[in-house]
């Protein structure tokens, strides 16, 4: 196994906060992690640091072999542009745009041409059970239809990494289940590394390691992947 | 533990659906309830004696010279009676309050161990068992599925206490060592 992302002795406050205080973690490639922890423990700030959204006052973060934390903002963001995917717990879809154009929204970010970025979407609707939904808007999706359209759109440029945080928690359990289901079959069957920041049990436990977000520092609750 | 105590009543619901033989209740039992613990024939025919002897079942056809695997056990009104009587009784809520888990963290407490370091290794545990039931939810069918889920809100409801309780370990600290 090869390590996809990589944080050491993260450290950053927020003015007189501190959000994270040292922390260091190891996501390896095609790994599926979950971040836990409490309210207001650091797991989301790590998450924006390993994206590259945010970045440490101290230490280093990883991308394969490249140092993110020492990237321009510019440079990041073409990294999440090119590399990255992301789900949130609302959604976030841009009311505007139809389902269909949502999911193209990467794509078409990253200079796709429009016809060809719809085209790269469709399957989507069927692989997340979405037929027939192309053309509604976010307001005309129930919230499982729309947490299914963000998980589209997070994958659709196949990206290396996905960071989904808290991505089920605006869904009830069942409908949850749903998405973490296609989530997790979706990474396997593209071989994308997942983040998965979650402060559920049961969503924590689709992944295949858990580490745990407490006072800004990492604690890993079962062994680290062995990295070559 | 409990559904060992809950065998005789399962095999009698079993039987309230139709006569059965005894291969048959078994093999029905270990589909359905057994989940990596089926029973054993000797345990099967044993708990059919009892409930026979308890006029709970009653044998027919047995058909001369085939041997006991051709008894066909039928339940009988006061079996079927008793089977009703245990579905309607909820069961009773078991609230746990003398864990293992409760006594080794107090004592940790008590002791001045790392008794945060004792409630992870438990919170691991408990993830690797709730990757394992969700594993099975996600390749099994919809049996399998609802049994799993018991198993993973239980265990959820163990982690939520197992939070609680790290959240408040200082205050729990000083409580018991006072």
């Amino acid at each position: 196994m090869t390590a996809a992302l990589e944080a050491r002795d993260a450290v950053l406050s927020f003015g007189e906060t501190p959000a994270l205080r040292g922390a260091t973690v190891t996501v390896a490639a095609g790994e599926i992690l979950a971040v836990m922890g409490p309210s207001g423990s650091g797991k989301s700030t790590l998450l924006h640091c390993l994206a590259g959204i945010l970045l440490p006052q101290s230490g280093e973060i990883r991308f394969g072999d490249r140092r993110i934390d020492a990237m321009s903002e510019n440079e990041r963001s073409t990294l999440r542009r090119d590399h990255f995917g992301f789900v949130f717990q609302f959604g976030q879809l841009v009311p505007e745009l139809t389902a269909e154009e949502n999911v193209a929204l990467p794509l078409l970010l990253g200079g796709v041409r429009r016809e060809k970025a719809l085209k790269s979407a469709r399957p989507w609707f069927g692989r997340l059970g979405l037929d027939g939904l192309e053309g509604r808007r976010s307001g005309e999706l129930s919230g499982g239809q729309a947490q299914r359209v963000a998980l589209a759109r997070g994958l659709v440029a196949r990206p290396e990494v996905l960071f989904a945080d808290e991505p089920t928690g605006s869904l009830d359990s069942l409908t949850g289940e749903q998405v973490m289901d296609l989530l997790v079959e979706s990474a396997r069957a593209e071989g994308t590394t997942v983040v998965l920041v979650t402060h559920e049990a049961r969503v924590a436990a689709y992944a295949d390691r858990e580490v745990i977000v407490r006072d800004g520092k990492v604690t890993s609750l079962t062994p680290e992947p062995v990295l070559s | 533990m409990l559904l060992a105590m809950s065998v005789p009543l399962t095999l009698l619901g079993l039987l309230e659906r139709e006569p059965s033989h005894g291969y048959d209740l078994k093999r029905d039992y270990d589909a359905y309830f057994g989940r990596g613990r089926p029973l054993s024939f000797g345990q099967v025919y044993a708990t059919l004696a009892r409930l026979s002897r308890d006029g709970k079942v009653v044998m027919d056809e047995v058909a001369p010279g085939e041997g006991p695997e051709r008894k066909r056990y039928v339940i009988t009104e006061a079996g079927a009676t008793e089977v009703d009587a245990w579905l309607v009784e909820p069961v009773q809520p078991e609230p746990h309050l003398q864990t293992v888990l409760f006594a080794k963290v107090v004592l940790a407490l008590m002791l001045d161990r790392p008794a945060e370091r004792y409630l992870d290794l438990q919170r691991g545990k408990h993830l690797q068992r709730m990757r394992e039931l969700t594993e099975i939810k996600r390749s099994g069918g919809l049996v399998d599925g609802l049994l799993a889920d018991h198993g993973l809100f239980h265990l959820e409801a163990d982690l939520r206490w197992i939070d609680t309780t790290a959240a408040r370990l200082d205050a729990l600290a000083k409580e018991v060592r006072s």
